[in-house]
């Protein structure tokens, strides 16, 4: 998502951050491995307003403000602070922080939460801050305690030195604890990085290897119950009426309540509760719900996009007088379908009320919204309300709810039950797909103008959609009804396309929407750079060299990307070669610029991506190894949505596609080789969690195009109106 | 009653003939590192060794275990597994991890199977495990670099 706050201010206000270095209990510090973490469900033996914990055991824990779900924040942000404690990477752990809005706001949004790929360009300063805050305790600790000054102390991998005393960190913790941390601490110039830059592992690949990192679903609470909700088939649907009778007299389900979101069937086993719910008989009223197959909805849009109802988004130069005075006017029409998110540990939540408090744990990406969620649900002051982040298994955006869809739902589940105990939400993958939320369904109406001599002189684009911030929490960062999640990516474009004019349409649907891996770049990607190949091409121009000559003279990040990318795929203006096709693409997203190429194969008439190469330039490298990690997986995740993937509303408005079966997900046989070059840059770091998704599917289909003359406007590639 | 051997130690539950493994395992056994993420055998993160094979705990009925030897990702010690994990963990395969346990297994059982696999026998044996991260390009390097160390 694209919130943009005043950055400088929130900085300024925020860098009153308290370094809380403190004696944790022996017991919590973590043995042996070095690629240990640690989620932390025990009392904290330090102030919670803090980053770090230093323990008598040499061991630094980072408190990890942003959900960890494979993007790597707990490694990320933990190197930015050994990078300034000049600690060694072996004593490194980390945990996540609990919900506090205030403590662990996300310093781009004004509140905790995770999204827009801003944890680490957020985090950069604070963490690093934070680090040299921590360090300059432990010095001074050391100066106190060997009596010398504190600047002939240095420190390396771990270990502080003056003359032939030396300590690591541990025998001096107690000491610095007990100084005032400096308000303004210096952090390193780049150029003594010894961290930053290079390859490091993650913290948390061991545990996700071998069975024992903790996720949501794993949680065992004594006498816990386990809770499944049946809810509306139709999006939008509520309960009318419900039979019980046959659900309760499954052994094991020991009782049944309707909630706001359905009816939840409580058990003392998973099973127990899924066997309950299929014996649910339902009634429901579907009088508010959406009846529109996905087929009827597309037409509705398409017909807005004409219909000049729309906002102008942005405008340069005159682009009417640009189409009717054209050589050649070219137009298209795309067509984007509903997307699920899909990550692989469906949705859940736990939660244990005792005594008047509640505490919860999911994985949760704005926890502030579900911890007050839970408050309001169980009529407890947001005092006795304890939320616990945890290990999430993917997200692709399906967390990061203004909604506090789970919250919502696990506290109303916990007062349905109207006692104290614990329970366990479980969402099943059928849940999942038919539970809405998801990527806008999306037209965008093109048309473009040429000059005799093949030169782009005119570009008009109507978006059409749902609007993401519309009606919940986010609705207040809209200017003048504007959602720009709704068509980022289609404005502000490098290129100068000399009179250019940006159109959105907003449509209403009963079907709840949300951002999904890069959000608005997840259609508006697509459209630009599939339409501007279409116009290079039927002007004569060559994808690259266009692209580069099309390119505002100070977009050079742009430049810098594409023709890396181009040497890295040796690009020479062929686009068919050896039966395969080559197709190109460049789309900056979250301030990451990125190219890609992709080599596509015509297999029995469908495409085959062999290999994608990728140039990106994110700032700062403070990973490669999780950069290059992200890219690639970026790249498998936007190949598999345009090649296979649409959540379609059948005739009535029942969600048609249930499960993998039929939302089908890229498999490692469909998984092109990938190759990702890092442009160097002392740039602040940017996102690297989105932006190499949407640039993918438009090097595929330009490949494509190529390969077989097909033009591609309607996704996933794969139907019949597509390949 | 249904008796079966999980990591060597025999158990017993009474739970109902058609409770799928996956359940048994995580809510009776409190195994959690098999994982849930379809229920209809699509996605492969329930993937356990049953009688040396690699089984779909999903759609497993506990009915038919009944002096079933099984092994789950917290009892993998084969050397296979073992080479596996290490070569996971040193190219940092994992991002959100939720598949990764049926992933290392599936991984283990193919090198068992066949010590020096090809590109297309590891996407042939790899492809009923969906990783949504799209982990794929480390899990074949991963799948490669332990058949290496394998081979000594």
């Amino acid at each position: 998502m694209t919130i943009t706050q005043n950055r400088r201010n929130f900085l300024a206000s925020s860098l009153g951050l308290v370094v809380a270095v403190s004696l944790p209990l022996r017991g919590r510090a973590q043995s042996g491995a070095a690629l240990a973490f640690q989620p932390d469900g025990t009392a904290a033996a330090f102030e919670p307003n803090a980053f770090i914990r230093v323990g008598e055991d040499d061991l630094v824990t980072v408190i990890i403000k942003h959900i960890e779900f494979g993007q790597g924040p707990m490694t990320g942000l933990s190197t930015l602070v050994a990078e300034e404690m000049d600690a060694d990477w072996s004593q490194m752990r980390a945990e996540s922080a609990p919900a506090d809005d205030e403590k662990y706001k996300n310093l781009l949004f004004g509140l905790q939460g995770t999204g827009g790929s801003t944890a680490m360009a957020n985090s950069y300063t604070q963490m690093r801050k934070a680090g040299a805050a921590a360090r300059a305790m432990l010095v001074q600790a050391a100066a106190d305690e060997w009596g010398v000054d504190a600047y002939t102390i240095t420190i390396a991998n771990g270990v502080l030195t003056s003359g032939d005393k030396t300590s690591t960190f541990g025998p001096l913790a107690a000491k610095a604890a007990m100084l005032t941390p400096p308000e303004d601490p210096p952090v390193k110039d780049p150029k003594d990085f010894v961290l930053i830059g290079k390859d490091r592992p993650k913290l948390d690949s061991q545990a996700k290897s071998n069975g024992t990192a903790v996720f949501t679903m794993d949680m065992d609470l004594p006498g816990m119950e386990y809770v499944v909700i049946r809810h509306a088939p139709m999006l939008g649907g509520t309960v009318a009426s419900y039979d019980d009778a046959a659900a309760l007299a499954v052994p094991g389900v020991t009782a049944v309540h309707q909630i706001p979101q359905g009816i939840a069937v409580y058990a003392t086993s998973t099973y127990a509760a899924l066997t309950g719910r299929n014996a649910l008989t339902v009634e429901w009223d579907d009088s508010v719900a959406e009846t529109r197959s996905s087929d009827q909805m597309m037409k509705d849009l398409s017909a807005l996009a004409t219909s000049e109802t729309g906002l102008m988004i942005e405008e340069s130069g005159d682009i009417t007088s640009a189409l009717t005075g054209a050589a050649q006017t070219i137009e298209a029409e795309f067509h984007f379908p509903y997307l699920a998110h899909a990550p692989m540990e469906p949705l859940d939540a736990v939660i244990e009320v005792k005594d008047g408090s509640a505490e919860t744990w999911g994985g949760f990406q704005f926890p502030g919204f579900d911890k007050q969620a839970v408050a309001g649900t169980l009529g407890l002051d947001i005092t006795k309300v304890k939320l616990n982040v945890m290990l999430a298994g993917g997200s692709f955006g399906r967390r990061a709810q203004p909604s506090a869809q789970i919250g919502s739902e696990i506290g109303a589940i916990a007062a349905a039950a109207g006692r104290d105990g614990s329970w366990k939400l479980i969402w099943t993958r059928e849940d999942d797909l038919t539970g809405g939320y998801y990527r806008p369904m999306t037209v965008h109406k093109m048309r473009g103008a040429l000059d005799a001599d093949g030169n782009i002189t005119g570009w008009h684009n109507t978006v059409v959609n749902q609007s993401i911030m519309a009606g919940g929490p986010m609705e207040m960062m809209m200017q003048d009804g504007k959602d720009p999640t709704s068509y980022e990516g289609s404005v502000k474009m490098p290129y100068d396309l000399a009179n250019l004019r940006v159109d959105w349409v907003r449509a209403e649907s009963k079907v709840p929407v949300l951002w999904w891996r890069s959000v608005g770049h997840s259609h508006t990607a697509y459209a630009t750079e599939v339409f501007l190949d279409q116009l290079l091409e039927a002007g004569g121009k060559d994808p690259v060299q266009g692209r580069l000559d099309l390119l505002k003279s100070d977009m050079t990040r742009d430049r810098a990307v594409l023709e890396k990318v181009a040497a890295m795929a040796g690009w020479d203006g062929q686009k068919v070669k050896n039966g395969k096709g080559y197709g190109v693409s460049l789309h900056e997203s979250f301030n990451t610029y990125v190219a890609q190429i992709a080599e596509v194969e015509d297999r029995d008439g469908f495409p085959h991506v062999t290999k994608v190469w990728c140039a990106v330039d994110c700032g700062v490298a403070v990973n490669p190894n999780v950069i290059r990690a992200q890219v690639e997986g970026a790249i498998g995740y936007g190949l598999g949505s345009v090649l296979f993937n649409a959540i379609t509303l059948g005739e009535g408005g029942v969600v048609q596609e249930q499960n993998f079966d039929t939302y089908r997900m890229l498999r490692i046989n469909e998984m092109p080789a990938v190759e990702v070059e890092i442009i160097a840059s002392d740039a602040d770091p940017s996102g690297i969690g989105e932006p190499g998704t949407p640039p993918v599917g438009p090097a595929v289909a330009n490949a494509w195009r190529a390969l077989t003359g097909t033009a591609v406007t309607t996704l996933p590639l794969t139907t019949p109106a597509g390949a | 009653m249904t008796t079966f051997t999980v990591n060597g130690e025999e158990r017993t539950v009474d739970v109902p003939g058609d409770t799928p493994l996956l359940w048994v395992l995580r809510d009776e056994l409190k195994l959690t590192g098999t994982k849930f993420g379809c229920g209809v055998a699509q996605c492969g993160a329930c993937t356990v060794m049953l009688d040396g094979m690699t089984r779909r705990s999903c759609v497993t009925p506990v009915s038919t275990l009944e002096g079933a030897d099984i092994q789950t990702i917290e009892g993998l010690n084969t050397p296979e597994a073992e080479a596996v994990q290490a070569a996971w963990v040193n190219i940092d395969v994992p991002q959100c991890g939720w598949c990764q346990s049926g992933q290392v297994v599936s991984a283990a059982a193919l090198l068992y199977e066949i010590p020096n696999p090809t590109d297309e026998e590891i996407d042939q044996a790899m492809a009923g495990n969906i990783c949504r991260c799209a982990s794929y390009v480390r899990i074949r390097q991963a799948i490669k670099d332990a058949a290496k160390t394998l081979e000594g």
